[in-house]
């Protein structure tokens, strides 16, 4: 298993390059150059589910409509996040850069920024960054145009169906697919749907060029990425580093020297204990079953003081919660997990009916209709599997 | 005076009435009450040309279009586990003593509503909370009541 | 041009489908059954339920079959241990979250739920009950719908029919996560809503959680009340589905045995709403040529097209939705009605009857005539006209309950007086059926000739199509009709409210181009109403129209006119259409309602 030592990076807050500039030349390149750089930089995209991004600009480049969308998705909501609201905090000039530039390789007129209600407070700021950009669309003289959509809280709608169902005036609930938005999008259109920090690589990727950001990290999991690290640490915060740090590296970097378990990805992430913090990398490749989890970069750390029980159980009220309802596996799925959890814990059902809800949850996995309720399982399975004792006693 | 009437039509010929503009009009005519009515949500529909049983359906699917009646002020706190691993349950349990009221309530002046929500997105600076649209992050049992105050002497 | 075909392996069979082909239709063409709960085929995909899940070679998860269109060279299983496994648990869930007191289920026997949970083996509780701690209310505020939250599996087939069938969105989901439910506006109760009673949602719930409000035990008490004189009316509609229910195909006539086995229950009196759907014609017929009178000679400001009032979804529907147009509904009755009315005065004075004492059952493949039924304003006959109504379903519940062999019991004859009814009347219960009587007689009053319809087939009304429409030209009228000489009478029909709404939406704006519009609420008309047997489809819908043709042809008389009991009335009691008593017994009024 390929892996990097810990290297901390500094490419999405830099500021030794104006974004203005990084778009000027872009834009001297063709559509084809700029997708085919985006594929050979290896960008997947950092909101967690790890699709490769030059290659969604290209399927929905190749679409022939008269109107087409590019969406910011800006509703970063899974639990220890918090890397989005940072980087529009910060650098929205390079959201919105790598929003024109996108607009510009598939030929949209209209982009939205799709932003959390919990992050009302930066609209102020953000409109004052999309006047500025504004004028450099003029500049360019690009007919390219970003509105700021404001969500209503809902975690589903980070799910890009579902956003695109909000933004159209229903409930946000996932769409089945195919087809997919880069197909039929945002009013049945062609869409682009990209997380924040996604559309800033691709601003970064354009000043460094694929090869230098694909000589970082690993393979398969190119370049580097921001984890936002909370829970029992003495340096919580915002870092950018390499892909395919081991956990170990990690853990002895951010850890408070008795960490006993890493969360990777909140809540729909995967709970890795002490043991194998080794031989656990951090990047897109593997999945359940390798020792490399996919992460849109959230990590919390718990230390030898906190109940596994209790983490889980504060997890599946939260998908209990947030799950959309509309399909069985995981409208009732999740209330389920939750009731057999607090069934065990108070003696009502036997530690066997532990298997039962794996097996459970693993239908979940299997069957579940969108991202939401398929990866309940994983922190479900990774803390029972792992934490077995503390779910019974 | 802005009737809530008033405020619906606004709305609506503020954003147009296409379906996709339902989430900012909702937004929008909340604002007037800080939470929706029975009246808003049938006008809103009858505006736009949809039935009101899907105009309520669509508010209800979203946690801050409130239906219920609230305060002047809505206080969300954050109940994620990294929160409450930094104490969150304490902020809790300081803001109910101080406000006299408990989780999901309105205090009797009509000022707060008490409220918890999931992830804010400040679990590096937790425990965290809401006021309005305003994040309020590393917080002590004294410093709640010092922002509370600091509310009331706005109001 | 070809269509593209998708080659795929299902079960290990290699096939080839058309483009576009789900891998449920796909397996369907193999023979192979794939259990559904949430897909519906008169509804849009939304593959909720999961049920439906198949394993394909190579993906990570299982598909929806419903969802999912065949891709080229797919490996698909629908029937191995995984698939099996997924299906079983999540048909445990949907039971955990069901109530499961089947035994005192209207729609035991008849439940999609329980037929998969058997099949599935589900035999013991595997998950926990997750309306252990919980309380409901059963909504029987309506007088036609019955909404029982418990047995809700949110497969969200009623939302969907209340809004693509019916475009009336009633239901709708609310709330998410473990509280998403189906409700309507504010958990308002059924009677204060929007809901046109038309019972679709009805007929596609797949649990007993949407029901008609039943009134069997009325009925049987009512029979066995001595000093009661029981009625018993049965819509044109309900003897092409009644089989159904008794163990016959779809499309099977059952007439006679429906009037033997009524008359087997113990009604007094076992008579025909045909008889009143000719009596309709004779005033609705007559009410059109008024109105064209009144607009063309008389220059009066007559609404204009006249639109049907017999469906009572509709008369609701228009009433929520349309409100500043009632005056385009013909004021007569619908046939259940009229019934009513004449069977509490005429016949009551015939047979020398208190009309206290008479009780007017009728039996009709609807749910919304229940409502009707109750309507404040139907007491013409100085009590309420019709008193208690059940549906084609329930009346197969009673028959069952009699122990009749209805397979083997003998053919009836409906009674005389009220009895009599003609092809004309036979065929209200089809879309377009109403508007053919009409012109079958509207032509013949006017010119004095027959249609000139090969057979009086006038085949451009009839068939499924959502919104038809065709024109009659009236030549060499009789003298008294001088100013429909040459006149074009244009004339469209519409079922189901979604496509009854874009033929109002001209009228509402003064541009519809029609004189007489048809209007029922259910897809197909009656035979496709809210208190048919379920389930329902285009291909069961079409068979039952088939059959109601085929029972119009066989008839003797077959124009309402000529019905020897109708016109008796007129002799005898009513004097003539649009007279006075009409007016009072026959006619009605509408009421504006809110839209919520």
């Amino acid at each position: 298993m390929a892996k990097r030592k810990l290297k901390r990076v500094d490419l999405i807050f830099s500021q030794d390059c104006s974004c203005k500039d990084i778009l000027t030349e872009a834009l001297k390149k063709s559509r084809e150059e700029i997708i085919q750089e985006l594929i050979d930089s290896g960008l997947k995209g950092r909101g967690g589910a790890g699709f490769p991004t030059g290659l969604k600009w290209k399927m929905a480049a190749a679409e022939k409509s008269n109107r087409k969308y590019v969406i910011c998705n800006a509703d970063e909501g899974e639990p220890g996040t918090f890397k989005d609201r940072e980087i529009l905090d910060r650098v929205a000039l390079k959201v919105l850069g790598g929003m024109a530039l996108c607009a510009y390789v598939i030929d949209a007129r209209e982009g939205f920024i799709y932003l959390r209600h919990e992050y009302r407070f930066l609209i102020p700021k953000l409109e004052k960054m999309m006047e500025t950009f504004h004028k450099w669309m003029d500049d360019f003289d690009l007919d390219f145009r970003v509105k700021l959509f404001i969500g209503s809280g809902a975690y589903v709608c980070g799910e890009e169906t579902s956003l695109i169902e909000s933004m159209e005036g229903k409930r946000g609930e996932p769409r089945n697919k195919p087809p997919y938005p880069t197909n039929q999008g945002y009013l049945g259109k062609p869409t682009v749907v990209n997380n924040v920090e996604t559309l800033v690589y691709t601003m970064m990727i354009m000043r460094i060029g694929a090869d230098e950001f694909k000589g970082m990290g690993i393979e398969g999991s190119s370049g580097s990425k921001l984890f936002s690290v909370s829970g029992d640490t003495h340096k919580p915060g915002i870092y950018e580093i390499e892909m395919g740090m081991t956990l170990e590296d990690f853990v002895k970097e951010f850890g408070d020297g008795d960490t006993k378990a890493v969360q990777v990805g909140g809540a729909s992430g995967f709970c890795v204990p002490r043991k194998r913090f080794k031989e656990t990398t951090i990047g897109f490749q593997g999945g359940l079953k390798g020792f490399s989890l996919p992460t849109g970069g959230s990590m919390m750390i718990f230390n030898s003081s906190r109940s596994m029980y209790n983490v889980l159980h504060n997890y599946l009220e939260f998908f209990e919660e947030e799950s959309c309802g509309q399909c069985t596996p995981c409208r009732v799925g999740c209330q389920q997990l939750l009731k057999g959890i607090e069934a065990i814990k108070r003696g009502e059902k036997s530690y066997r009916y532990l298997n039962d809800l794996l097996r459970l949850s693993e239908t979940m996995k299997l069957t579940a209709k969108c991202g939401l309720g398929q990866s309940v399982a994983n922190s479900f399975a990774s803390i029972v599997e792992n934490f077995r004792e503390e779910m019974i006693y | 005076m802005r009737t809530r009437e008033s405020a619906v039509k606004a709305a609506v010929d503020k954003h147009g009435k296409e379906r996709k503009n339902l989430l900012p009009i909702l937004q929008e005519v909340k604002r007037f009450k800080n939470y929706l009515t029975r009246g808003d949500i049938s006008d809103i529909a009858a505006e736009m040309n949809l039935s009101s049983a899907y105009v309520y359906g669509v508010a209800s699917f979203y946690h801050f279009l409130d239906l219920e009646e609230r305060g002047q002020n809505i206080i969300w706190i954050c109940k994620t586990i990294s929160c409450y691993m930094k104490g969150s349950k304490d902020i809790l349990q300081a803001l109910e003593e101080a406000l006299k009221i408990k989780v999901g309530e309105t205090t009797s002046d009509g000022k707060f509503t008490l409220l918890q929500t999931n992830c804010i997105g400040w679990c590096h600076k937790g425990p965290a909370m809401l006021i309005n649209d305003e994040p309020y992050t590393e917080l002590t049992p004294d410093k709640v009541l010092d922002i509370i105050d600091s509310y009331y002497k706005k109001l | 041009m070809t269509e593209k075909k998708i080659n795929l392996t299902i079960d290990g069979k290699k096939i080839s489908v058309p483009e576009g082909t789900t891998l449920l239709e796909a397996a369907k063409l193999e023979k192979v059954k794939i259990p559904t709960l949430c897909y519906h085929q008169d509804l849009c995909i939304a593959g909720n339920c999961r049920v439906c899940v198949v394993e394909v070679e190579g993906w990570r998860v299982l598909p929806a079959a419903c969802a999912t269109p065949a891709m080229e060279g797919m490996v698909v299983y629908t029937n191995s241990p995984l698939v099996r496994r997924s299906r079983r648990d999540i048909l445990a869930l949907l039971v955990s979250e069901h109530s499961t007191q089947c035994t005192t289920c209207y729609r035991s026997t008849n439940c999609e739920l329980q037929e998969l949970a058997a099949e599935y083996n589900i035999d013991n509780e595997i998950y926990i009950n997750l309306l252990k701690d919980k309380t409901f209310t059963i909504d029987r505020t309506s007088w036609a719908i019955e909404k029982d939250e418990s047995k809700c599996i949110r497969c969200q087939r009623c939302v969907r029919t209340c809004a693509e069938l019916q475009k009336v969105n009633a239901l709708d989901v609310i709330n998410k996560g473990a509280n998403m439910k189906i409700a309507t506006f504010f958990d308002t109760v059924m009677s204060e809503v929007v809901c046109t009673n038309c019972g679709q949602c009805i007929n596609r719930c797949p649990t007993g959680a949407l029901t008609e409000r039943r009134y069997i035990d009325e009925i049987w008490d009512a029979l066995g009340d001595p000093e009661k004189h029981v009625i018993v009316q049965t819509a044109p509609a309900v003897r092409v589905a009644l089989g159904e229910v008794l163990g016959y195909e779809p499309g099977v006539r059952v007439t006679g045995k429906m009037a033997a086995a009524l008359k087997h229950l113990g009604f007094d009196s076992v008579l025909d709403t045909d008889f009143a759907a000719d009596l309709t014609i004779m005033e609705e017929g007559h009410e059109l040529l008024d109105r064209l009178k009144r607009k063309l000679v008389d220059k009066e400001d007559v609404a204009l097209p006249m639109m049907t009032s017999c469906s009572p979804g509709w008369i609701k529907f228009i009433e929520h939705m349309y409100p500043d147009h009632l005056d385009h509904l013909s004021t007569c009755k619908s046939p259940q009605q009229m019934f009513g009315a004449i069977a509490k005065t005429y016949y009551a004075e015939r047979k020398g009857l208190d009309p206290k004492n008479i009780v007017n059952v009728s039996v009709m493949p609807c749910s919304a005539k229940k409502y009707e039924a109750n309507r404040m304003e139907m007491n013409d006959s100085g009590v309420q006209d019709v008193d208690l109504v059940c549906t084609t379903r329930e009346l197969g519940h009673m028959i069952r309950q009699s122990g009749i062999d209805f397979k083997e019991i003998p053919n009836a004859k409906f009674d005389p007086f009220m009895g009599d009814s003609t092809g004309a009347a036979v065929i209200f219960g089809a879309t377009g059926g109403v508007m053919e009587a009409a012109l079958r007689t509207a032509y013949e009053v006017v010119t004095g000739r027959e249609v000139p319809f090969d057979g009086l087939k006038i085949t451009p009304v009839r068939g499924m199509e959502g919104i038809r429409e065709t024109s009659v030209k009236l030549e060499n009228v009789l003298p008294e009709w001088s100013f429909l000489e040459n006149i074009e009478l244009r004339v469209a029909i519409a079922h189901g409210l979604t496509n009854a709404t874009q033929i109002m939406e001209d009228v509402a704006i003064g541009n519809s181009p029609y004189h007489f519009i048809e209007i029922m609420a259910c897809p197909g008309g009656c035979i496709g109403g809210g208190g048919q047997p379920i389930p329902t489809n285009a291909e069961i819908r079409r068979k039952r129209a088939e059959a109601i043709y085929t029972e119009d042809e066989k008839m003797v008389i077959r124009k309402s006119h000529q019905n020897p009991e109708v016109i008796q009335l007129y002799k005898e009691f009513l004097g003539k259409p649009l007279g006075e008593k009409s007016h009072h017994l026959l006619h009605t009024k509408y009421t504006r309602r809110e839209r919520v």
